[in-house]
């Protein structure tokens, strides 16, 4: 066939552009995707010089403290890991703080309520089943608003949280749902080898997270919708579908979130989610996602949850006043933000030179 | 591409109306494209060009005549349909996913997977970069950061994406709609001589742009259009930018 081609118009070819692979840009770029990491590691040393400083003792190397933040981190972790999702897709998701505490109160009702009839290890389960299935009904009608009804994210989700909040009181009759069941409390408090249970369900969970955001067809398809959802939509993506799953997804994993909270405080409380929904979306973005989608890792919200829980916890451990977290978590939030903004003009000035 | 006459179209459009209520933005419009050859389409904004192209990727169905491919006719419900039959549409705005990198942009929406440890499908990456890069090795395109998100690139690089992604799904027949508009000189160049490629390859290729310099420089033949009919046709080589322009704008 391409000898059949008519002979080609002297059109000379132009060089190759050279692509811009100079190490120091992207010596720069690593270090501000690493950014969360390194905060934590700035945090970390910070609160250890002050820690022996100030009463000469340790802060890092006391098994209990590092026990407290990991306890400290599960749920917004979990909230965060959702969030990162529904972020790098372009949308937020307001909602998961009380979808969370409806969770909470689901799992507390519906372990108590099995434990009448079947052995307790299996109400147990049974509670953690029902809190995260629960869960995934806002996430539906969250995922019907947002892609079939074209809401934006922010207002659909908003009207969710009012939602699962009133929902989520009127279960729990306005005050908390104690629960009775030792296998529930074992779960939330005991230890495998010193490391919480809760951490390692959080910490298995966070795997499986970062398997389905990083190596599957859905956390592609995630991020190129964050991109570009136009392109997205030409390759063939099912844009609506991809969108009511990844909703359901975020609250499902609020669901998982609320579960673990009834378990740690043998409790389900409407309430339990509510300062940390904020937290996730710090955590992500200070994890090195933008709010305006595309990018975003799990790897990188862990180091943001992380931040977050050592300066809470850090805080309160050299004894200064609660007040002061808000303050530094904002502040963190902010140089993330701007390192990301300057480390974008950065790359961006390359672009088409 | 399987047709044993070699210059039997590729695509052919026969008498091809579209009509929105009462106004004729398309009239009984025939053209055809042949293996190897870059038809330009040229004509004043509003003229047609734009639901001609869209009528024949099949982002909507034309009232009245037929679109044959190899001879047979088609017809698309989707832009998809159109797509699996082998036409590309390359858009202004070049649909790519600025954040993944070119192989993932070739693949995105049919990524290739792999089981790692013999159990886990994952993404295979390492089939995409392999893929890009041969892909854009066709193209005569050279890449060495495979991995690197397309915002990294230049316009031109670009462009080069988005036909290579065209390329690597064997389009037969790529629309572009003003492939250079955006671009600076020396990657409108790079463009144009990607087209040159594409043709080498035996590919139809519909080529729409304002620019005669570009359309003289690539094409084989031109089409002209005027108020949704077809103003007038013809080979480059008889022609010049003043027949063309007269044929535009109607004298």
């Amino acid at each position: 066939m391409t000898s059949t081609s008519p002979a080609q118009p002297a059109e000379k070819h132009v060089a190759p552009q050279a692509d811009h692979g100079d190490p120091a840009t992207s010596l720069i770029g690593r270090i501000a995707e690493g950014r969360a990491w390194l905060f934590l590691a700035g945090l970390i040393i910070c609160f250890e010089i002050w820690s022996r400083v100030a009463f000469g003792a340790t802060f890092v190397l006391n098994p209990f403290n590092l026990q407290s933040i990991a306890i400290f981190a599960v749920a917004p972790l979990l909230l965060a890991t959702g969030q990162t999702f529904v972020i790098i897709s372009g949308g937020i998701d307001l909602s998961l703080g009380f979808i969370m505490g409806l969770a909470a109160v689901i799992a507390a009702h519906a372990t108590n309520m099995a434990g009448a009839a079947i052995p307790l290890p299996l109400a147990m389960l049974a509670g953690i089943l029902a809190a995260v299935i629960v869960a995934g009904v806002p996430g539906v009608i969250n995922g019907l608003l947002i892609s079939r009804l074209r809401v934006p994210p922010f207002i659909g989700t908003l009207g969710m949280f009012g939602v699962a909040r009133g929902v989520a009181f009127l279960l729990a009759g306005g005050t908390t749902v104690p629960v009775r069941n030792s296998w529930f409390a074992l779960l939330g408090n005991g230890r495998f080898y010193g490391v919480p249970y809760l951490v390692l369900i959080a910490a298995v969970f966070v795997i499986v997270m970062h398997y389905l955001l990083s190596q599957t067809r859905f956390g592609q398809h995630n991020y190129a919708i964050g991109a570009n959802v136009q392109a997205a939509r030409r390759a063939g993506i099912d844009i609506r579908g991809h969108i009511l799953r990844l909703y359901v997804l975020s609250a499902m994993c609020a669901g998982l979130g609320g579960a673990l909270y009834a378990a740690r405080f043998t409790a389900g409380a409407a309430q339990a989610g509510e300062p940390l929904l904020l937290d996730s979306v710090a955590a992500v973005v200070i994890g090195g996602a933008s709010l305006f989608g595309g990018s975003g890792t799990i790897l990188g919200t862990v180091a943001g949850a992380l931040v977050i829980a050592v300066i809470q916890y850090g805080l309160v451990f050299v004894n200064v006043e609660p007040f002061w977290q808000f303050i530094a978590v904002g502040v963190v939030i902010i140089i993330s933000v701007l390192i990301d903004q300057a480390q974008r003009r950065f790359s961006g000035g390359r672009q088409d030179e | 591409m399987n047709s044993t006459d070699q210059n039997a179209p590729l695509l052919e459009v026969r008498n091809l109306s579209k009509h929105f209520g009462a106004v004729r933005a398309l009239n009984d419009f025939s053209m055809a494209v042949r293996p190897g050859e870059v038809v330009a389409l040229a004509g004043d904004n509003g003229a047609g060009k734009t639901t001609l192209i869209k009528a024949i990727s099949g982002v909507f169905q034309p009232t009245g005549g037929e679109i044959l491919l190899g001879g047979q006719p088609v017809a698309f419900a989707t832009p998809q349909e159109a797509r699996e039959k082998g036409i590309e549409t390359i858009y202004q705005d070049l649909a790519l996913a600025d954040n993944l990198s070119i192989g993932a942009n070739i693949f995105l929406g049919r990524e290739p997977m792999r089981k790692a440890f013999g159990f886990l499908p994952v993404l295979d990456r390492k089939a995409m970069a392999e893929a890009a890069r041969e892909t854009m090795k066709r193209l005569d395109f050279h890449v060495s950061r495979m991995n690197a998100p397309v915002s990294n690139f230049s316009g031109g690089q670009r462009q080069a994406v988005a036909i290579g992604r065209a390329v690597y799904w064997d389009a037969q027949i790529l629309i572009m709609d003003e492939p250079t508009a955006a671009l600076g000189v020396p990657e409108q160049r790079k463009v144009i001589s990607l087209i040159h490629q594409l043709k080498a390859q035996g590919r139809g290729v519909i080529f729409i742009s304002h620019n005669l310099q570009d359309i003289f420089a690539v094409s084989d033949r031109i089409v002209v259009l005027r108020r949704g009919v077809q103003a007038g046709e013809r080979k480059i080589s008889e022609t010049n930018h003043d027949e063309v322009v007269k044929l535009m704008v109607g004298g």
